[in-house]
């Protein structure tokens, strides 16, 4: 069986929007490095579009098919003009959702953001749509991702939202580097890290008795996870 | 007297230090790091986090877009004088934070719990949070910025004498198996746990153990700091590495801080503080000169209450 230490690490230049045949290419562990343009969302983006079934503020695939869960640093270096010196992905797990909606209505097939997603939804809406997530590293690399933004080109729902949860258009230029953490066959890094782990780590827990007070709902299996 | 204005000016670079420079114990500990791991994945990552800590100081950028919370901790010498009292204190590090958040910039990621509402500038109702405690004897005041991260690592839970000390470790491992799957707690980090004291303090500890103790230092009973050292070793025995990779490691350091419990009770809380591992410190003397430094030094022997008179009680107890 592959581990995670099989896996071949190679690394991708793409330009957006990603044609089929670059993310047909792709393998969990990759690196990716990106040229062109994407879009961010989160909470109140998805809110607005999804659950109060509001209009996007641009059409979306004029922009980009990959999106970016994750709100930047901002500066307003003069009246309506911004410079962007670091961002951070935000966990992307609050939305996947979502994501049947925005692959289907809005036709984003690549995902970047924080942590991944439950192998289930890999499974299902990235599978089904050739889709990929990518993973930022580390993940708090604000100042190494900052550098690859070349340009804010737009930002909407600004007022509406505030800075951290507008939707910015980005250009940006060897933007990365991010690991391929589900491929289009739906595969998942972290699942395979997660079977390799519990290998060591559930034998930690042997000589630990249950607490005398349990939780309500308590995950039990130090093999499982809580997301 | 200490001048308004200096602390003003303090608490502002204190902010925009801590966002940009990553202090040297955490760098080099993530350098150590990065030398022992087997695993290439993991090693990659940890390459990356050191190269971006190098970007942030050349380019001067914040090293993550994150700014987590930005919370001040303030250390007032009880002869201190401060202009306008402790009223103007407050009042200089609330506007140093916000025209921080506009100038560095930070992100601005306090809102309104219900409404959302964000007024971009990292200042609200109890926000940002200002911590006090004071030292005898000196006229200086210290204050120490930390950004920490704010979603994910950490937790607190009631354990019982009965639990023990297996009850910790099973409890420290719980956090482990829920905040390094997948990396959520942006390892590597370290480890700031809270023992005893009632629920709020046992939490405040563990934020204070976490954030405000340089990597390698020990608390003074030889007990917790042995307990220290076997936590590290125990966390970082677990197979996980950075990311939720498998891995040699992801903990920088385990501190422990105690307060006296209920007989009945032992509550345990944890705190992960993350790799973008934002503090900065800074005494104002009594003359007003600034010195700039990267330990807080906030756990004192006053401030862990060695004054309390332990020693007349041993005495008369033998
Ligand atoms: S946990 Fe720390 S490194 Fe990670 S995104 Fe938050 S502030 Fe940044």
């Amino acid at each position: 069986m592959t581990g995670v230490n099989d896996l071949r690490m190679r690394q991708w230049q793409l330009r957006t929007p990603l044609s089929e045949e670059d993310i047909g290419r792709l393998q969990i562990g990759d690196i990716v490095f990106l040229d062109g343009c994407l879009f961010t969302g989160r909470e109140g983006f998805y809110h607005r579009l999804f659950d109060l079934g509001e209009a996007p503020p641009v059409d979306l695939p004029t922009i980009s098919n990959v999106t970016f869960h994750c709100s930047p640093a901002v500066n307003e270096t003069s009246p309506g003009v911004y410079h962007i010196p670091a961002v951070s992905a935000t966990a992307s797990f609050r939305f996947d959702k979502y994501l049947p909606l925005l692959f289907e209505q809005h036709g984003v097939r690549a995902v970047i953001g924080k942590g991944g997603m439950q192998p289930e939804v890999y499974q299902e809406v990235f599978r089904k749509y050739k889709a990929v997530y990518l993973t930022t590293v580390g993940y708090g690399l604000g100042a190494m991702y900052g550098r690859g933004i070349q340009k804010v080109k737009e930002v909407y729902w600004k007022d509406e939202l505030g800075l951290a949860q507008a939707v910015w258009v980005l250009e940006v230029e060897k933007f990365g580097p991010f690991l391929v953490e589900c491929d289009p066959s739906g595969q998942s890094l972290f699942a395979l890290a997660n079977e390799e782990i519990n290998q060591t780590f559930e034998g930690l827990y042997t000589e630990l008795p249950q607490p005398k007070l349990k939780r309500l709902g308590e995950v039990t299996s130090p093999g499982k996870e809580v997301l | 007297m200490i001048s308004r204005e200096t602390i003003h000016a303090t608490a502002f670079e204190l902010n925009r230090l801590a966002a940009i420079q990553i202090p040297g114990d955490a760098r080099q500990a993530v350098g150590r790091m990065y030398k022992r791991e087997t695993n290439k994945i993991s090693k990659y990552v940890l390459g990356q986090i050191l190269e971006n800590y190098r970007i942030a100081v050349d380019e001067q950028r914040p090293m993550c877009a994150d700014t987590g919370l930005p919370r001040f901790y303030v250390k007032v010498g009880n002869e201190a004088a401060v202009e306008g009292g402790m009223v103007a204190l407050e009042g200089a590090i609330r506007q140093a934070t916000a025209e921080a958040t506009a100038a560095i910039p930070i992100r601005p990621n306090r809102v309104h719990p219900i409404s959302r509402h964000d007024y971009n500038n990292n200042v609200g109702v109890h926000a940002p949070t200002v911590d006090y405690s004071f030292e005898p004897n000196v006229g200086w005041l210290e204050l120490t910025a930390v950004h920490k991260g704010g979603l994910f690592g950490g937790d607190y839970r009631m354990l019982f004498p009965a639990d023990g000390i297996p009850g910790l470790k099973r409890f420290f491992l719980d956090c482990i198996s829920e905040f390094f799957r997948r990396g959520m707690s942006c390892q590597p980090l370290v480890v700031g746990i809270g023992i005893g004291g009632t629920k709020d303090t046992c939490v405040r500890l563990a934020k204070e153990a976490g954030c405000l103790r340089i990597v390698g230092d020990r608390n003074p009973e030889p007990e917790i700091a042995a307990l220290e050292e076997e936590l590290l070793q125990l966390g970082n025995s677990t197979g996980f590495g950075v990311m939720g990779l498998p891995g040699d490691g992801a903990i920088m350091d385990v501190h422990i801080e105690i307060a006296y419990a209920h007989t009945g009770g032992m509550p345990v809380a944890i705190q992960h503080f993350c790799f973008a591992h934002r503090r900065m410190s800074a005494r104002i003397e009594g003359d007003g000169s600034v010195h700039y430094r990267e330990d807080p030094g906030w756990f004192t022997p006053f401030y862990r209450r060695d004054s309390v008179g332990f020693e007349e009680l041993e005495e008369q107890e033998a």
